[in-house]
């Protein structure tokens, strides 16, 4: 047993209202570059829709992922490493920027500028990569909330492995968001199909990370990944994808998708788990297999044996206690409610999902019942095939009873919380006939209601002795980095040269640029961009919003508040 | 052989090959973040899927044609029985495929790059000087085989050009042998030390990158948070204690 400690997060969809503001703030932190202008780390999909980059779930087009071979053995669905190499001088598949969206931004000097006329001067678009005028054909949710279903709709991948017939009345039933982030997981395809070996899984908490100065810019790792989670940087000519927010999550603190989560949906954790036994896990031959199988390489924080092999391998305690508190654990393992994105891409994904009861809930109501009683409930869950088979193609490798007996919970508990906030008896029976008990359905209600900030979220910060193993260092001056202070400027090959500059110095020039900037888009250099790393929740983010009068003190250069600088508190929030 | 040869054929070689050689190491260490291919396929695959490939295995094999060409002395070939005729027949043969194989993705290449928006966008003076540089290299070489296809090129470049090649490499270069080589070898050989002066600041680092470890790594890397202290290297002075880390 090789223990192992891996970051993860688990969505809760019922609560998801499709708000976009997790996209927005993390784009703000770490896409508002030009080069990723059409990056979303974190994307909301309507679903049933394409998603995005386009129809990215069919992998018979764009081999993401693992597939196993006919002696058992598991391979990359793009190819063996002599094939990919010897195609690398073009990769035979690779999303193009129409697959995504090309960025575009808006002429808005006209409406300044325009003589008198009798018509009121328009903002046309123009391309950020040409800057030429464009017409807007296609965005990163453009059939957001079904917006040109059905057509639209009839591509989404996931909708064509159900049977024709429920094709048609599909989006008049159903609808749900997805949000997504990169699912740093536990066997991952893009660090297996980089050619160069950048991109590379922390041994200390399993997030997944593209070193900048080792990627050459191979972009086999866009294609290997089934989630379609790496980008291509087209200015840098560097892969970049979701980094878990480690320089929030090093210091205890959620990432920002989380933190700025309306719902309150996400919950972060760590789980232990065998690293000896992933290989074989992920090498399982029946694809409906793949979540138990996910599931038997988790660990009981709480064996003793699994303690002491953990503190052999070097975790320590106070990591083991966070995995035996860890909501994600709970969710997961103790209460059965959540399930993996695509578990049949035999990357052990690691955001897991809670899928949405609701919508069923939404159609009981609609047809004049009582959309809370369980055995309305249950019966509905039997009945609605359409929706269940949908999210069984999602969460189960199409395996239904999967989603039916994690959605029959999530109904008990339902039926089971109004008999006790209308002051009635307790019906045990209904939470013995999922299998749980009162105490269970309170916990798990708990859990996915009222639970406050450190209960959703239990991060472990590093260790003070480790401080100087962090990949941003707060003690040391921050401007004291290779090429000096106040560089902010790029190498002598133009904008892609030179050494990377460290989050805290990249902070500095974006503020100071920011109040003196008279461009909104593509900024002419990468210093000036609003960035929510540092911001803990309270207040207003430095540069967000324009400045109000005078108040210098807010907009200092060493960002006033709280940054990294205090690591480790994490103030119990309502 | 007069001034001009002793800086053409021994002043230029050494500077280029400083340059390379030292400009590349010292890319490496002050730019491995500006080290890639700059990819644009995102942008563009139709046409790359046919340029690039032909482009990449002509050039690969016009590289290996002038390891053999230049680097085994025609004793050697003599000696293992191969005659003048059949070698040069090979050598002209599959260099000429190689070389218009690598023309004719180079063309479809900078034809991409003109025409469409987004690759145009992405070109920088560097790269079109590069592109420059490398396409009259390869039409002064071509247009060396076909002469020599055409067999009226009078020059043996293996009695001329690579007994110079190899000299420069033995620290004593014979800049009479290149003197004689033949204006169509002379600019060729010129636009090639250009080539390399300017190799190490261009994206053509990329073929230094070759992914080859790629065959004999473990599919997953895991790592280590970084091991030098925040963003810098550790200071002389300040590495930490040895012993059990974590
Ligand atoms: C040895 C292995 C090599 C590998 C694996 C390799 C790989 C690549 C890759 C992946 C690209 C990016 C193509 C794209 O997506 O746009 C590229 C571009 C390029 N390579 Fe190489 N390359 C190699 C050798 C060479 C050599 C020897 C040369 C020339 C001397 C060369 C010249 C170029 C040029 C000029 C481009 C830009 C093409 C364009 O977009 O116009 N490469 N290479
Ligand atoms: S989801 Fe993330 S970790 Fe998994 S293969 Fe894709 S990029 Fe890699
Ligand atoms: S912020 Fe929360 S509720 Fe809003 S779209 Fe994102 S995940 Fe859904």
């Amino acid at each position: 047993m090789r223990v192992m400690a891996q970051m993860g997060m688990v969505m809760n969809l019922d609560k998801c209202i499709g708000c976009h503001t997790c996209s927005v703030t993390c784009k703000q932190a770490w896409t508002n570059r030009s080069g990723v202008e059409y990056v979303w780390f974190n994307n909301v999909e309507t679903r049933p829709g394409q998603g995005y980059p386009r129809t990215y779930e069919d992998q018979e087009k764009w081999r993401g992922g693992w597939q196993l071979g006919r002696n058992g053995r598991l391979s990359l669905r793009t190819g063996s490493r002599l094939k990919r190499l010897l195609t690398i001088f073009s990769s035979p598949v690779q999303p193009s920027i129409n697959d995504y969206y090309e960025p575009w931004t808006y002429d808005y000097e006209t409406l300044t500028n325009a003589p008198v006329q009798e018509h009121t001067p328009v903002a046309r678009p123009r391309s950020l990569l040409t800057n030429k005028p464009m017409n807007i054909k296609w965005s990163a949710n453009w059939d957001d909330n079904l917006g040109g279903a059905p057509e639209l709709t009839q591509a989404d991948p996931v909708l064509q492995k159900i049977s024709a017939e429920i094709k048609e009345k599909f989006e008049q039933t159903y609808m749900f968001y997805l949000p997504r982030i990169c699912e740093h997981c536990i066997n991952p395809s893009c660090a297996a199909s980089c050619p160069s070996g950048a991109i590379y899984k922390r041994e200390e908490d399993g997030i997944v990370l593209v070193d900048q100065d080792r990627c050459r810019g191979w972009r086999q790792c866009v294609t290997g990944c089934p989630y379609k989670k790496v980008y291509f940087n087209h200015r840098t000519g560097k892969a970049e994808k979701c980094t878990f927010c480690f320089p929030r999550v090093e210091v205890g603190i959620p990432t920002v998708c989380s933190e700025t989560c309306v719902g309150r949906l996400r919950y972060i954790g760590i789980i232990l788990y065998d690293a000896d036994r992933v290989l074989e896990a992920a090498s399982t031959p029946n694809d409906q297999d793949l979540y138990m199988a996910q599931r038997s390489i988790i660990l009981d924080p709480h064996d003793p044996e699994v303690v002491r092999a953990a503190e052999r391998a070097g975790i320590s305690r106070d990591w083991i206690d966070s995995a035996q508190r860890s909501p994600i654990y709970s969710l997961i393992t103790k209460f059965e409610v959540a399930l993996p994105l695509h578990p049949e891409y035999r990357t052990m994904p690691m955001v897991w999902y809670i899928p949405p009861l609701s919508p069923v809930v939404d159609a009981l109501t609609e047809t004049g019942h009582d959309g809370e009683d369980a055995g309305n409930i249950f019966g509905a869950i039997e009945s609605l095939r359409i929706p269940i088979e949908y999210l069984a193609e999602l969460f189960a490798a199409g395996d239904t009873s999967l989603v039916t007996g994690v959605l029959k919970k999530l109904g008990a508990m339902r039926a089971y919380m109004r008999d006790l906030n209308l002051g009635r008896p307790a019906d045990e029976s209904i939470a013995t006939a999922v299998g749980m008990t009162g105490q269970d359905i309170q916990d798990m209600h708990r859990l996915l209601a009222i639970a406050k900030y450190d209960e959703r979220y239990v991060i472990p910060a590093i260790h003070a002795e480790q401080g100087p193993e962090r990949e941003e260092f707060d003690t040391g001056c921050s401007l004291d980095y290779e090429d000096g202070p106040g560089m902010g400027g790029w190498g002598p090959f133009g904008e892609t040269s030179g050494g990377s500059t460290p989050i805290a110095v990249e902070n500095f020039h974006m503020l100071s640029a920011r109040q003196t900037t008279d461009t909104l888009s593509a900024p002419p250099t990468k210093a000036q961009r609003v960035n929510l790393l540092n911001w803990d929740g309270k207040g207003a983010p430095e540069g967000l919003f324009p400045s109000r009068g005078n108040d210098d003190a807010r907009h200092g250069p060493d960002g006033g508040g709280d940054g990294p600088g205090s690591p480790s508190v994490t103030e119990p929030k309502p | 052989m007069n001034a001009l040869d002793i800086v053409l054929w021994v002043i230029v070689p050494y500077i280029s090959l400083a340059i390379f050689v030292v400009g590349h190491y010292w890319r490496y260490k002050y730019d491995k973040f500006g080290w890639t291919t700059r990819s644009s396929q995102l942008y563009e695959s139709r046409l790359l899927r046919w340029g690039s490939p032909l482009f990449h295995f002509g050039i690969l094999f016009v590289l290996i044609g002038h390891v053999m060409g230049l680097g085994i002395p025609k004793s050697w070939t003599e000696a293992v029985g191969l005659s003048e005729t059949a070698y040069h027949a090979m050598a002209i043969g599959v260099g000429a495929i190689a070389g218009f194989g690598t023309l004719v993705g180079l063309g479809i290449l900078l034809y991409r790059r003109r025409t469409t928006g987004p690759v145009f966008s992405a070109t920088t003076k560097n790269d079109k000087f590069m592109y420059l540089v490398l396409t009259m290299t390869i039409l002064f070489g071509l247009s060396n085989t076909v002469l020599g296809v055409v067999g009226h090129g009078g020059v043996d470049y293996r009695d001329t050009v690579s007994p110079w090649f190899r000299s420069i490499f033995y620290f004593n270069p014979q800049p009479e042998l290149m003197a004689a080589a033949g204006p169509g070898f002379q600019l060729h050989a010129l636009s090639a030390l250009l080539l390399f002066a300017i190799w190490p600041f261009t994206r053509l680092v990329h073929v230094f990158s070759a992914p080859l470890g790629y065959f004999t790594r473990p599919y997953i890397v895991y790592r280590s948070r970084d091991r030098q202290l925040g963003n810098r290297a550790t200071p002389r002075g300040w590495d930490r204690v040895g012993g059990p880390r974590r």
